[in-house]
């Protein structure tokens, strides 16, 4: 098979290229891209991507393949190989350290203003601040995200604004602690977010849904800020 | 990263509030003046269409039109230029071309409407 590859030393090429190399499959087994990026590595230790738990956990090894981004190591080469080419290409919209490794320091800042943890200043009653299990419910669909950048790199808007609209991600998490009970830092967070930027450059072109490779749904939980946003203001 | 005096720090509620509440204006104008002319149309005089928004009710609801019109297109136009206009000089010069021709728009509106 043919894989095309994105490759950028910044210190040996004076700009990226895509490298193509061909690859022989195993017969009769579905790769997965990271394991086609490993066979790569193997005759060529050059080439550089991040990827730790391979299995969809850690969220290291995001990528673009084909167009379309996703974790390299839990998308089967069959779902994304087109005309027999697979291309693998950087996320989109960050800058590149070296070949497929991005520099996350934006996507991290975003989520590091959103202030990512409980706060509440009122003393745990017992041991620890107890949820009803439905309260507990609100939470599912936005604590499992990994951070992978899959869907704030495929956001038109992040790509234009990454310093001032949250992002896809960081959105999420947003909504994960304002709708937590046991946050009482509500009224902060929103005023936080109330300026044209942060929240409200969002589109609705729903490419963050589309790519989670988690199935999470950022643009729902954007929607929910957006209501809490318009009840505080009336 | 965009800084931009005309507009930074403004709540983003009250943008996305006026968006959509000028879009209803625009939209309920559009409604009434299609079924107007629907009603009316064809052979269309001078004294017909000068009746017609002559009328107070016309008139206010044109102002109000005009203006929903002018904020409108102010927000939209200033998030399309935060979005794909990266240079500080670029952007400046187009927003505020937009905002001297819509002052225009108004202003000329306004003397359409009441003649002075
Ligand atoms: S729905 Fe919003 S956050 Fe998601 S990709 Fe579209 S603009 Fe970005
Ligand atoms: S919401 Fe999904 S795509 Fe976005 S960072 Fe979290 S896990 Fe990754
Ligand atoms: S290597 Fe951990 S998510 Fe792919």
């Amino acid at each position: 098979m043919l894989v095309s590859v994105y490759r950028y030393n910044p210190e040996t090429d004076r700009e990226p290229y895509m490298q193509d190399v061909e690859v022989s499959l195993p017969e009769g087994k579905d790769l997965m891209v990271l394991d086609v990026l490993n066979l790569i590595k193997e005759k060529d230790q050059s080439l550089s991507y991040r990827r730790s738990c391979r299995e969809g956990v850690c969220g290291s090894d995001g990528v673009n393949m084909n167009g379309k981004n996703g974790l390299a190591c839990i998308t089967p080469v069959s779902e994304v190989v087109s005309r027999g080419k697979l291309v693998v290409r950087p996320l989109p919209g960050l800058p590149v350290v070296r070949d497929l490794v991005v520099d996350m320091g934006v996507f991290y800042k975003q989520y590091q203003r959103i202030k990512p943890y409980l706060q509440n200043s009122t003393p745990a009653g017992g041991r620890e601040r107890l949820q009803s299990p439905e309260d507990r419910a609100k939470l599912d669909g936005l604590y499992e995200c990994i951070l992978c950048a899959c869907c704030s790199t495929s956001c038109p808007s992040f790509w234009w604004n990454p310093e001032k609209f949250v992002g896809p991600s960081g959105l999420l998490q947003a909504y994960r602690f304002l709708a937590d009970t046991r946050d009482e830092a509500t009224e902060e967070r929103l005023a936080d977010l109330d300026d044209p930027f942060s929240v409200f450059r969002c589109r609705g072109i729903m490419n963050c849904v589309s790519v989670c490779p988690k199935g999470l749904n950022p643009t729902k939980a954007i929607g929910h800020i957006r209501d809490m946003l318009l009840s505080r203001a009336t | 990263m965009v800084t931009n005096v005309l507009n930074y720090g403004r709540s983003g509620v009250a943008d996305w509030v006026v968006q959509r509440f000028s879009a209803l204006i625009l939209a309920a104008y559009t409604v009434v003046m299609v079924i107007w002319l629907a009603v009316n149309g064809g052979e269309l005089t001078f004294a017909q269409w000068q009746g017609f928004m002559g009328q107070t009710w016309v008139r206010i609801f044109t102002l109000l039109t005009v203006l929903a019109l002018a904020g409108h297109a102010w927000i939209g136009l200033w998030t399309v230029a935060t979005d794909y206009m990266k240079k500080g000089g670029v952007r400046v010069a187009f927003l505020g071309s937009v905002a001297i021709s819509l002052f225009v728009y108004v202003v000329w509106g306004i003397s359409i409407l009441w003649g002075f």
